[in-house]
């Protein structure tokens, strides 16, 4: 088969630049559920952030306030489910529904004048003399300032969690609402708090598409990110290092659909591959409680990209019609999902426990 | 100061007035979005909820409207009131839509009254189908349904156009992607002459009463409320959870399979790209604003088309965007959601604590 089409560095910048929306929104998901709140709406703030990004970027020149303006927006979006949600008690399903359907009509409206508009564009960071060194420049120092941004913001996040005071209450209202609250903490507002960082990153992620990553201002052109940023932080076990491995895992397949795509390769092949890599994935993370059920899931998933590899070299010229490839990512994070929620044990050990409750004072 | 004050029972004179006050409370906002557009908000909320009623053509096309989102609202009703979250139905509708048009043509040009009913039935088993898949999920490996289930309207999406792209293209069609237009015996019959008004909409209401008895008269619909608001004593009473999520996730997608067959064979008449327009997630906005009753819903469905079909006169008359509508309809649940806190609680002036 002929894989000259797909050179692996091009593959992996272009991987890490797809995957940073996702850190981002994903990131700042990841410590609203910390705090007890789950908040659907991602979707729709993700999508505010895309477009007030855009038109800031756009009317002012400058992508950095662009970014501002987005996060900014989407935070303030992120209140009205805040007010909602915990000053007057309502469903957190439901309005973060509600979020997703309010930003994604508000987000057209703005928008509708700024379709087919290339917008200022975001420089990288390093000098180029940096980013053409071999093998490594590609790798670390090509990019703008958003990705190295969204790395250290999950960093920043972990260190605020599990090595600081504010950390340890966030989840303390997270774990128990009501004993924080007996506590003397101040649920509410640790919670709007946590929801208008989370909307802000969201909003950061949005407009990082917008402005970086397509670069265009398109109606609806979030297209489920902001879902599969919710099922990251599933992945992720609500541990913000494993964000990361997340939000790589779906860039890399969003980003060798597409080109495989534009290749028009055998998908018989691929999948073979891609089979294979999830086996060597699952070892790798189960490597220190391997059970007999686990080892029968590897080897069936090994199986199943032997048999893909089979098919593919019998049959050659096999080529699908480009929509079912535009699938994969959606069905990558089903799969994901169900290979992860298998394991209940961990799982509630580390969902925090208040997640999704409403809380009320005198109840 | 203020402070909410629980009340001992759901007042049931809430219940039913929040929708009318979200409503009134949307359109004093939305005047102010409309205002801020540059419109006369006045002239913009009479052309919407108003000029559509007096119009002899508009009004039958409300009717149109109102068929999918009310089928779609009764199926996610009964899960949303078991705690079971079914936000694909867009999926489930596209899926329906396919299956069905795909036996009309593969009978193209035979004429016949059974015709119909098998589409039907394709498009209602394919919906059920297309919901198992988050519930089996759910089941077995518990899996969140809300993901699973809006993922999978995203492949239903490319599957659509991967269909009127291969299988299903017009062969006669210069290779554009939409199907053939379905012959007369496909087609749903219409119901009034010189409308689009056809037979779904009429099956639409009456599986809408039909909910309505059994929610409140047959032991499925007791155990549907009772799993909603005391989980703990239904499980004690006998309902088992999983067979609740299979039972509220596949009946969900049934009706929205059949709502999406009722969208291609009734005013598309074909198979095109262009068939989703949201009506999953709209039904989810009409769901609640019907209370999750199916009676409440049949109204709140007529309410949002309504608002679409004014919000499309408005876009022609008044020159209104086209996503002011979705606004509206956003700001609609968001009213909905925030004075339902009336419901459960009361306002009263801030005691002073005895110590």
């Amino acid at each position: 088969m002929d894989f000259s089409a797909l050179d692996p560095l091009a593959l992996i910048v272009s991987l890490i630049i797809a995957a940073t929306p996702l850190v981002l929104a994903a990131t700042g998901e990841l410590v609203v559920e910390k705090s007890g709140v789950l908040n659907l709406g991602v979707e729709g703030m993700m999508i505010m952030g895309a477009v007030i990004g855009f038109i800031v970027s756009v009317e002012i020149g400058n992508p950095v306030l662009g970014f501002a303006g987005a996060a900014l927006a989407s935070a303030a979006l992120a209140l009205i489910f805040g007010f909602l949600t915990q000053v007057l008690l309502s469903n957190q399903v439901a309005t973060g529904l509600a979020l997703t359907l309010f930003g994604l009509g508000l987000a057209a409206l703005l928008g509708q004048s700024y379709t087919g508009i290339r917008p200022p564009s975001t420089g990288d960071v390093f000098p180029e003399a940096l980013s053409t060194v071999p093998v490594i420049g590609p790798l670390l120092f090509s990019y703008d300032w958003v990705v190295y941004f969204a790395l250290i913001m999950v960093g920043a996040v972990w260190w605020f969690l599990n090595k600081t005071r504010g950390g340890l209450i966030l989840r303390a209202v997270g774990e128990g609402h009501d004993a924080a609250h007996a506590l003397g903490y101040r649920v509410v507002a640790i919670r709007m708090a946590a929801i208008a960082f989370g909307g802000a990153l969201a909003g950061m992620g949005g407009a990082y598409l917008s402005l970086v990553r397509v670069p265009q201002w398109s109606e609806g052109m979030t297209a489920g990110i902001g879902w599969i940023a919710l099922a990251i932080v599933v992945f992720a076990s609500w541990k913000p290092g494993r964000v990361i491995l997340g939000a790589w895992l779906f860039g890399g397949v969003t980003i060798l659909q597409l080109n495989i795509q534009a290749a028009n390769l055998n998908i018989l092949g691929i999948l073979a591959l891609a089979l294979a890599g999830v086996a060597v994935v699952m070892l790798l993370v189960q490597i220190r409680s391997l059970t007999r059920h686990k080892v029968i899931q590897i080897v069936m998933v090994f199986s199943f990209a032997l048999l893909a590899l089979v098919l593919a070299l019998s049959w050659p010229d096999f080529r699908l019609d480009s929509a079912y490839l535009s699938m994969t990512p959606y069905l990558t994070t089903i799969i994901v999902l169900v290979a992860l929620s298998g394991d209940k044990t961990r799982r509630a050990l580390n969902a925090p426990a208040s997640l999704g409750r409403v809380f009320h004072a005198s109840a | 100061m203020l402070r909410l004050e629980p009340r001992r029972s759901p007042s049931q004179a809430m219940v039913w007035l929040t929708p009318i006050l979200a409503v009134l409370a949307t359109m004093i906002a939305g005047g102010g979005l409309f205002m801020a557009l540059g419109k006369d908000p006045v002239d913009a909320i009479y052309t919407i909820f108003v000029d559509p009623l007096l119009d002899p053509y508009s009004l039958p096309e409300i009717f149109v409207k109102a068929a999918p989102l009310i089928l779609i609202a009764i199926g996610l009703s009964y899960g949303f009131r078991a705690g079971i979250w079914n936000i694909g139905a867009e999926g489930q509708f596209i899926m329906g839509a396919i299956a069905g048009a795909a036996v009309g043509l593969a009978f193209y040009g035979t004429a016949g009254v059974w015709l119909l009913p098998l589409m039907a039935l394709a498009g209602i088993v394919a919906g059920y189908l297309w919901a198992m898949i988050p519930a089996l999920l759910r089941v077995k490996f518990g899996t969140n349904e809300i993901l699973v289930s809006l993922m999978l309207v995203y492949v239903a999406d490319q599957f659509l156009r991967a269909m009127v792209n291969g299988p299903l293209r017009n062969p006669q069609g210069f290779n554009f992607p939409e199907s053939r237009l379905f012959h007369d015996s496909a087609q749903l019959p219409i119901l009034f002459d010189g409308t689009r008004v056809h037979l779904g909409v009429a099956i639409a209401v009456i599986i809408a009463l039909i909910a309505a008895l059994i929610l409140s008269r047959h032991i499925i619909g007791y155990n549907v409320r009772l799993m909603g608001s005391a989980p703990r004593a239904a499980m004690f009473s006998g309902v088992k959870p999983p067979r609740m999520v299979i039972f509220c996730l596949g009946l969900s997608g049934a009706l929205a399979g059949l709502a999406g067959l009722f969208e291609a064979a009734g005013p598309m008449g074909q198979l095109t790209p262009t068939l989703p327009q949201g009506y999953g997630f709209t039904a989810i906005i009409v769901a609640f604003l019907g209370r999750l009753n199916p009676l409440g819903i049949i109204a709140a469905g007529f309410v949002m088309a309504l608002t679409y079909i004014g919000g499309e006169n408005a876009q022609l008359a008044l020159g209104l965007p086209k996503a002011a509508i979705s606004v509206f309809q956003g700001m609609l649940l968001f009213f909905l959601l925030g004075l339902d806190i009336f419901v459960r609680y009361r306002i009263a002036p801030k005691r002073r604590e005895v110590a």
